[in-house]
């Protein structure tokens, strides 16, 4: 890890507007919990419904998406990342330590209020909202490295990942059965089922499988963005 | 005491070749890379600096390859050509970045130091993004130099200055190369060149053109035949005056555009010979302008010569 690209990372992703849309979201998540609490009648099974749908299947792609591009896809796009990649240091250090910035983001501003939106809605009845905030904890993580390493692969990164986070993990999810045991969302949500109540929810990817794919795919993405990030060319422009 | 060598060096993009078979040795001391834009020139420095493999040859520091070995930029100092920096940070705090992930042992001193190299310290508090063109360039060169590197790359660094900062810069640069440092910076403006390098490389839509001392290719390409047109008072007068000149090899007259059209063997002695031979006949000078001294034509010729 390097302190100097963690600082200058962290500043150039929530210095500017950016960390006022992730507020806003994550706050309105937590608004939406007060208010279901305050005018609803909800059973443990109702918050589930509720996380998962709107955390763990919309919030946390999202916000995978804003803080994993973020953290390394507009030095790229400007061409400032050459003041980081001119200097003797590992490029696998350099990944590790914008990823530590936008997991950190990821966990902050979507598992921690998922957290809270869980404990608002159902307290600690099933352990819904400890379970719904690991889940939410894992897939941050999951989606904030395969995101980083998307934007170091390819320009469209943005578009590539909402593809994968819309295309794939909801819709095609949703009408092939098989499509989710390759889905970020349905391995957090295993975790989600392991740690709650018998029945509050239940993910098609057994636990053993999900932890396997989790930490494949976490290790398996930070270790080719650094190997892409090694060889990333920057074209000259006369 | 650093060389780059570049050596049978192609890079291609898809269909287009960029650079075409070059080979040279960038040594201590300065070195201009001029040619027009487009030439390449760009993506020779890309690389030289390790950001950019060769599609064929190789590029190696003091025997090192450049490229996928970050190592080489302990040695090799960058000054890019696109703006972008972290806009957000001061100069103090960019510069001071660039030295800690340089590892320095004392990066606020070195950084104290390179600022005050560039004569930036008045601004340092002030961020980069509100720098002008000219004052962004010298805080990318004071990043460049705050590990005090024994190669400096530099891609137009004189673009966008003005008189002043381009003088600064220029002396800096000759101090380095002084130093015995190796010092190679591009640019599409001979005069630039001229004013700084010794040892000049040109390069011409992706060929090495020329290789050299400036003055000798400042000659072949001031030698050359220089044609001009001319309006005047009396063109017909003229033209008989300046073709008993040995330096005018031939004189047209363009009836329809009402002009003269002029050869002249040597630049310098028409120069200096047209003026004296119109006030001598009372002829009045309307228009004198060169016909041929696009930079692209100065080059096609070096590259024929």
């Amino acid at each position: 890890m390097n302190s100097t690209i963690i600082r200058m990372t962290a500043r150039a992703m929530l210095g500017g507007r950016r960390i006022y849309l992730l507020a806003a979201l994550s706050v309105l998540l937590l608004v939406l919990a007060v208010l279901l609490r305050l005018f609803a009648d909800l059973s443990p099974d109702d918050t589930a419904q509720f996380l998962h749908g709107v955390s763990l299947s919309t919030l946390l792609p999202l916000f995978g998406l804003i803080v994993g591009t973020g953290a390394i896809g507009p030095e790229i796009d400007d061409g400032s990342i050459v003041y980081i990649l001119a200097k003797p240091i590992s490029r696998a250090e350099i990944v590790r330590s914008k990823l530590l910035v936008a997991v950190t983001a990821a966990i902050a501003f979507a598992a921690a209020p998922t957290f809270l939106a869980g404990a608002i809605m159902a307290g600690t009845s099933a352990n819904v909202a400890l379970g719904f905030g690991v889940g939410a904890l894992v897939a941050g993580v999951t989606y904030s490295a395969l995101f980083l390493l998307l934007a170091i692969a390819t320009r469209h990164a943005v578009i590539v990942g909402l593809v994968y986070a819309l295309a794939w993990e909801s819709l095609v999810g949703s009408f092939v059965p098989g499509a989710r045991t390759l889905s970020i969302q349905q391995w957090a949500l295993s975790v989600t089922e392991a740690i709650t109540g018998p029945g509050v929810i239940s993910s098609d990817v057994s636990l053993g499988a999900a932890l396997v794919l989790l930490v494949l795919v976490v290790g398996g993405t930070t270790w080719y963005a650094g190997e892409r990030l090694r060889v990333l060319t920057l074209a000259g422009d006369d | 005491m650093a060389t780059l060598t570049v050596s049978g060096v192609s890079r291609w993009f898809g269909n287009v070749v960029a650079v075409n078979d070059v080979t040279m040795s960038i040594d201590p001391g300065i070195t201009g890379l001029l040619g027009p834009n487009g030439a390449g020139k760009s993506t020779l420095i890309h690389l030289l600096g390790g950001f950019l493999p060769p599609s064929a040859g190789t590029v190696t520091l003091d025997d090192a390859p450049v490229w996928k070995n970050p190592e080489v930029y302990r040695t090799i100092g960058l000054v890019p050509e696109r703006e972008a920096t972290f806009d957000f940070l001061t100069g103090w705090e960019f510069v001071l970045a660039n030295a800690e992930l340089h590892g320095l042992d004392q990066p606020a001193a070195a950084t104290r130091k390179a600022l005050a190299t560039v004569a930036m310290e008045y601004a340092q508090e002030r961020k980069v993004g509100e720098y002008s063109k000219g004052m962004k360039q010298r805080v990318k060169m004071a990043s460049a130099l705050v590990h005090e590197p024994s190669v400096l790359l530099l891609d137009e660094p004189f673009n966008g200055m003005d008189p002043r900062q381009r003088m600064h810069l220029m002396d800096l640069l000759r101090k380095m190369g002084a130093d015995g440092r190796t010092v190679l910076f591009s640019s599409h403006i001979l005069e630039e060149v001229e004013q700084l390098a010794h040892h000049i490389e040109v390069v011409v839509a992706g060929r090495h053109a020329a290789s050299g001392d400036f003055r000798e290719i400042r000659r072949l390409m001031t030698d050359r035949p220089h044609q001009f047109v001319i309006r005047s008072s009396d063109d017909r007068a003229l033209a008989s005056a300046l073709i008993a000149d040995g330096s005018t090899e031939g004189v047209s007259l363009d009836l329809q555009d009402k002009a003269l059209r002029v050869q002249a063997s040597h630049l310098l002695s028409f120069a200096e010979l047209l003026p004296r031979v119109a006030r001598g006949a009372g002829i009045r000078l309307y228009e004198v302008s060169p016909a041929d001294e696009s930079l692209e034509s100065v080059f096609s010729y070096l590259v024929k010569a």
